[in-house]
This record gives structure tokens, C-alpha cells and sequence, in this order.
């Protein structure tokens, strides 16, 4: 078995934004062995100065198309903590509702487009349309349920338009929550179906084991397994967390890497996870019942340690907001929808949002003078707090997999890659990038 | 007659375009039997140098980044702008309202001046090398994408509105945004996306781009009826608008 190895992927496929993998290897020594960045930098956080802040959202949404209804909330949120903005119950159950339907799309594209290739041992879900066609047509059908609701809710599927400070710019109409209820009763089905197809090929996610920290929100009032609202904890917390989302600085901690260009980020040990997996390991026991019948399907339980597995926590978590957006829509239209004037005015101060995007949490904060004009940004980005993870990830896979060849390993580190749904356009937007 | 190979290129930006063709859901199977889609980094690993239309998303920000769009721009007979970024500059274009010095300081302190990091003027892929069709917004419609590339393959010209978001916004009996206090960019903006912005109670904000001559004589008409300024419109295009020509 050859123990020389020489992988350099650039620019790593079905995945969003630009990362390169690098690994050296002479006679099974490792000589070199990274995840790197090279995504063109865009500078957001020196472009948002100046703005009003009912443009700020706008302008951020953009950082990312793929969590851009995330990045909106994010933000939305922070303006709102800045200048003091209270929302109404009915504005904040619709914005839910709202970024349960960008999970649901991002889960599945993931799953269904980016992730099912490499189970099926194919280089893009292209030549699968032949192959199964049923199957792929199920996920085709979720995720335009998924847009259909972003579209109806957000007023797009992509860079919401809806979202404001203080409020929604249009709600939708009883009937369209209705028919939208029913659409979603029958994704179930469909996603039960996702699943069967997934569980077909599960076998090939590699055994693969790295006990690490799991960031994420929580929220105990009411317990709920939580993408919006709450604080930040981890399974390392130990008197010390939950912690304010305000102090989120507290628990990124970036820091600079002498092997990567990115800023990396850690809390307790040396790398964090966030996403899917992270969300699973810390609520697993708030997940709505069929979420916890997907998991159990996939024998995931809560404490694991498998990084491909959160791909499969994403399933859990696709059946859970569909199933409790039912139950939402049901809560809303017993209430009955009530129009709403938003009236917000301009003060100085600064605020933080924070959300879980698809693929992990995210945080906002800006600062407004007294006009309201934005003096500051920072954002942190969940690909951003991933790459130290996806480095440790490598670390360990690389000496456990390099027996099986060249190829297979390369295969490996990409599915790895995968894995952690990353976002690299989002990361490097705001990349502190030094060198020590 | 063989399929035309497509490849679809990204550069800076969200890739939010890209995944409005994913967003085509069953309609994209069929245009996977017309044409034959040969790279697409985003959702397939197949690569390939040789293809017959190119489709370019994100502005272009950086020396290696020129080459890159000239190289591409050799291998192709169609070269497709796809999106405001890469039609307009989009979003990306607002750092060019700063010193860039100033603008990398302030996202990276003191590695502001690391080689990897070098940035420059934001530009629309057109100001680089030549595009043969553009199709706008921020995102793009996938509708209109899917018109637009079906124009192209029966060897039609594809037809963009030329007049502004008023007219959508007027056929869809929306109440205007200015009575709410707003000040809207549809006067003088290129429509195409069905109005959305103000459909949905929320204020043009220019994505798509100044219409080809926009009638300063109407928009001025709006802005007085309002007791504003076609200056005050003008401050309103600096979220997508930035330094894009004809100016009002």
C-alpha cells in the first residue's frame, strides 16, 4: 500500500465559496496537511458605515445567498437590540416560520444535492437523474416546498424583502397559511421517503470518530429545540454558559493560526463544531417526534461524535421544523392574523443578533450613532467557527484513512468537507486575516 | 446537432444566482436534456475547459481574477453576466465609495497590507472583457433566467424590459411607495422582476440596474409631486447603484 501521499484539491467541489484541501505525505510520515481559504474577500463590515439602519439588512443578506434569510434575521435582531425595537408575538412566530423554511431548503440541497453524490459514489447529483429518478424528484419536490414557503413568508426565496426592524412588511393571508399547512403535511411524506433513500446508502458515510466541543443555542423558556431565540451553551460548559448572545465575542475567541490565513475560533479545547450536529447533541431531546424517529432511524443519538453524521442530524432537524411549522401555522390561525404598523425611530447604541443558520450559529453586532447611521460591524460567520474543526478533523482523519490510497483518502476529506455544509463566501467576508 | 456545453463560473459574491437555477427545481431536468452543463463547481465535481457558453456570476475584484475572467472569456463563444454583481457590480460596487487602503484597515487591522489581500475597484464583469447578454437582479429571477437561456438556444435574441419597475408595479394595482413615505427606486430602475420589492411593501432598492436612457423628466415629475429631490433619488442608489453608468 503506497504511503506516499500528494492531494491538492483546488477549489473543493459542491460546496459553496472557494476552499483548497493540501496533504503531503512521504514514506506515511504527514508533511503537510490543510484546509485552506482562498475566497475573494468583499469587505462588508467597512461597507455597512454610514448606512441607516433600515438598510442594514439588506446590504448583509448578501453575504451569503444560501443563508441569506439567516443573515437577515441576524441582523435584524441586532438593529432591534441597538435601538431598543420590541417585536410583536405574530412578527416573531412569521419570522420563524420564516427561517424554518430556509432550513428546510438548505438542509435539503445539502442533503439531496450536495451530499447523496458521494453515498452513490457519483461526481454530481446529474447522473443520478437517470438512475433514480423518483428519488430525485422527491428532493426536487421538498426543496420547491422549501422556496415556495420562503417565497410566501420572506416575499423571495433568496434575500428576503419582508424583514424590517420592528416588524414584517406584509403578513401573509390566513387562506395562504392554510394551503401552505397543507403542502407542508405532505412533505412529511416526502421527507420519510428522503430518508429511506438516504438510510439505502448510509453504510458509505465513513466510520470516523473525534470527540469535540459543540457549540450552539439554547433556549429553556419555553424548553424549545431552538434556531432564534435563547443563549449559547456547549457540552464544555460547566458553570460558565449558558452566555448572553451580547457576549458571543466571549465564546468565539478568535485567534490566529500560523498554518491558515483564516482566524480560527475555539471556546473550551482547541476547535468548536457548530451546526446540525452541535444543535442535536445539546437539544435532542426537544426535537419534534418524527425528528426524533429520523434520528433513531440513523442510530444518532445525543454525545455523537461522528462529523458525517451531521448530515443526518440535518435530516432530524428538516422533519422537525416541518412538523412543527404545522403546529405553528395551527397556533397562528387560532389567534388569527392581525395587521401590523411597524414605527421605529432612530437612536444611538449598539446591539447583537444571533441565529442559527443551516449550518451553525451566526452572529451580528452594529453600533448606530443618534441618526441611526451604522459606525460599526462585526460579524461571526458559522463556516468561520467550523475551520479549526474541519483543520482537527483532518489531523486525526488523515493518519486513520491514509491506508486505503490516494484517492479514497481525497475522496474522504472532501465528503468531510461536505459534511460540515460549509460556507466559505459567508467566512471569509469578515476574516481577520494575521500571521504570527 | 450536438448540445451546447454550458460552464458557470463564480467569482466575488453570494452565489445566491447560482442557486436560482437549483431553484428552477423540475424545470432544471429539462434543461439538463437540452444542454449539456459541463462545469459547475457548486453542484457538480466534473470540470472541463471546453464549452460554448459561459455563465459568470460575481463582480470581478482582483488582478488574478482578470486573468481568470480573460481565460474564460477565450474558451467561449457566449459569455452570460449572471447577476447584479456580475451585471452591475452589485452590491460589491459599495467599496468603492471608500479608500481602499482604509476599507482593508478596517476588516484587517494591521495584515491589511498582506499580498493576499490585495483588492481592487469593484468592477462589473462587462468592464473587463466583453458579456453578450446580461440577465439582472439581485438574485436573478429564475423565471426570466430560464426564458433567457431558452431564447439562446432556439438563436434568439432574448428581450429585456427596457422600461421602468412602475410599469410591473402599476399592472399589479400596487398602492405606490412614495404615499407610505418611502422613496423608491422603480421610476428610473429596469423592471423584469415583476415589481417584488414594492409587491411586497418594500421599497426598490435598484438591483437590476438603471433602465438603458432613464426618463429624468418623469422621475423629476414623482420626486416634486412628493415635495423631493432627484438628488434625494440619487442618494438612494448607492446600496446597488454605485458609480454604474448612465447616471440621472
Amino acid at each position: 500500500m503506497s504511503t506516499n501521499i500528494n492531494i491538492n484539491v483546488h477549489h473543493v467541489t459542491r460546496i459553496e465559496g472557494h476552499g483548497n484541501i493540501v496533504v503531503n505525505a512521504k514514506d506515511g510520515k504527514i508533511e503537510k496537511c490543510e484546509w485552506q481559504v482562498p475566497e475573494a474577500p468583499r469587505f462588508f463590515e467597512a461597507m455597512v458605515r454610514g448606512r441607516s439602519f433600515q438598510d442594514i439588512q439588506t446590504i448583509v443578506s448578501r453575504i451569503c445567498g444560501i443563508c441569506s434569510i439567516t443573515h437577515s434575521l441576524a441582523s435584524t435582531k441586532a438593529v432591534e437590540d441597538a435601538l431598543g425595537i420590541e417585536v410583536s408575538e405574530q412578527s416573531d412566530k412569521l419570522r420563524i416560520l420564516m427561517h424554518y423554511s430556509e432550513q428546510l431548503q438548505s438542509h435539503t440541497l445539502h442533503v439531496g444535492y450536495l451530499v447523496a453524490p458521494d453515498l452513490f459514489n457519483a461526481p454530481s447529483v446529474v447522473p443520478l437523474v437517470p438512475k433514480a429518478p423518483d428519488a430525485v424528484k422527491t428532493i426536487i419536490r421538498a426543496h420547491r416546498v422549501a422556496n415556495n414557503w420562503s417565497d410566501l413568508i420572506a416575499g423571495r426565496t433568496t434575500h428576503p424583502v419582508t424583514l424590517i426592524p420592528g416588524g414584517l412588511t406584509k403578513i401573509p393571508t390566513e387562506q395562504q397559511l392554510r394551503d401552505l399547512k397543507k403542502e407542508l403535511e405532505a412533505t412529511v411524506k416526502d421527507l420519510v421517503a428522503i430518508c429511506e433513500v438516504v438510510h439505502s446508502v448510509a453504510g458509505n458515510l465513513p466510520k470516523f470518530e473525534r470527540p469535540t466541543e459543540y457549540v450552539s443555542l439554547k433556549q429553556t423558556t419555553p424548553p424549545t429545540y431552538t434556531f432564534y431565540h435563547g443563549d449559547i451553551t456547549s457540552n464544555d460548559c460547566n458553570g460558565d454558559g449558558p452566555v448572553n448572545i451580547r457576549n458571543w465575542q466571549k465564546v468565539a475567541n478568535e485567534y490566529v493560526s500560523p498554518q491558515s490565513t483564516a482566524k480560527w475560533c475555539k471556546w473550551h479545547r482547541d476547535a468548536y463544531l457548530v451546526g446540525a450536529l452541535a444543535r442535536f447533541n445539546n437539544n435532542a431531546e426537544l426535537l419534534s417526534p418524527l425528528g426524533k424517529k429520523v434520528a433513531e432511524m440513523f442510530g444518532l443519538k445525543k454525545g455523537n461524535t461522528n462529523p458525517f453524521m451531521n448530515s443526518i442530524a440535518q435530516l432530524a432537524e428538516a422533519a422537525h421544523v416541518v412538523e412543527t411549522s404545522i403546529q405553528m401555522i395551527d397556533d397562528l390561525l387560532t389567534r388569527g392574523l392581525k395587521p401590523e404598523t411597524v414605527k421605529v425611530s432612530p437612536r444611538a447604541g449598539r446591539g447583537s443578533g444571533c441565529v442559527e443558520a443551516p449550518r451553525g450559529i451566526l452572529f451580528h453586532t452594529y453600533e448606530f450613532d443618534k441618526y441611526g447611521n451604522c459606525v460599526y460591524g462585526n460579524v461571526c460567520i458559522p463556516t468561520n467557527q467550523n475551520h479549526a474543526n474541519i483543520q482537527k478533523d483532518f489531523e486525526k482523519f488523515v493518519p486513520e484513512f491514509m491506508h486505503l490510497g490516494q484517492d479514497a483518502l481525497r475522496q474522504g476529506m472532501e465528503m468531510l468537507v461536505r459534511a460540515y455544509d460549509p460556507c466559505v463566501s459567508c467566512s471569509t467576508h469578515f476574516l481577520n486575516v494575521e500571521f504570527v | 446537432m450536438s448540445k451546447p456545453r454550458v460552464a458557470i463560473f463564480d467569482f466575488a459574491c453570494c452565489e445566491g444566482c447560482q442557486l436560482q437555477i437549483v431553484n428552477l427545481e423540475e424545470e432544471i431536468l429539462d434543461l439538463i436534456n437540452v444542454v449539456d452543463v459541463v462545469e459547475w463547481r457548486e453542484a457538480m465535481s466534473e470540470q472541463s475547459h471546453e464549452f460554448d457558453i459561459a455563465i459568470i456570476e460575481g463582480s470581478i475584484t482582483r488582478p488574478e481574477d482578470e486573468k481568470r475572467i480573460e481565460i474564460i472569456r477565450s474558451r467561449c463563444k457566449i459569455m452570460i453576466a449572471l447577476g447584479a454583481c456580475a451585471t452591475i457590480g452589485g452590491v460589491n460596487k459599495m467599496k468603492n465609495k471608500f479608500d481602499l487602503e482604509e476599507v482593508k484597515h478596517c476588516v484587517y487591522g494591521k495584515d491589511a497590507h498582506m499580498p493576499h489581500l490585495e483588492t481592487g475597484l469593484t468592477k462589473a464583469v462587462h468592464e473587463v472583457v466583453d458579456v453578450d447578454y446580461k440577465i439582472h437582479g439581485c438574485p436573478i429571477d429564475r423565471k426570466e433566467f430560464a426564458s433567457i437561456i431558452r431564447a439562446l438556444l432556439l438563436g434568439k435574441r432574448p428581450t429585456v424590459p427596457d422600461y421602468p419597475v412602475c410599469v410591473e408595479c402599476k399592472a399589479k394595482e400596487n398602492i405606490c411607495r412614495y404615499e407610505y413615505n418611502q422613496i423608491c427606486l422603480g421610476p428610473i430602475i429596469r423592471a423584469g422582476c415583476g415589481a417584488r420589492c414594492p409587491s411586497n411593501g418594500f421599497r426598490c432598492f435598484g438591483c437590476r440596474g438603471y433602465v438603458d436612457t432613464p426618463n429624468v423628466e418623469a422621475a423629476r415629475e414623482v420626486m416634486d409631486k412628493y415635495g423631493l429631490t432627484v438628488e434625494d433619488l440619487r442618494q438612494k442608489m448607492v446600496l446597488f447603484g454605485c458609480e454604474q453608468g448612465p447616471t440621472v
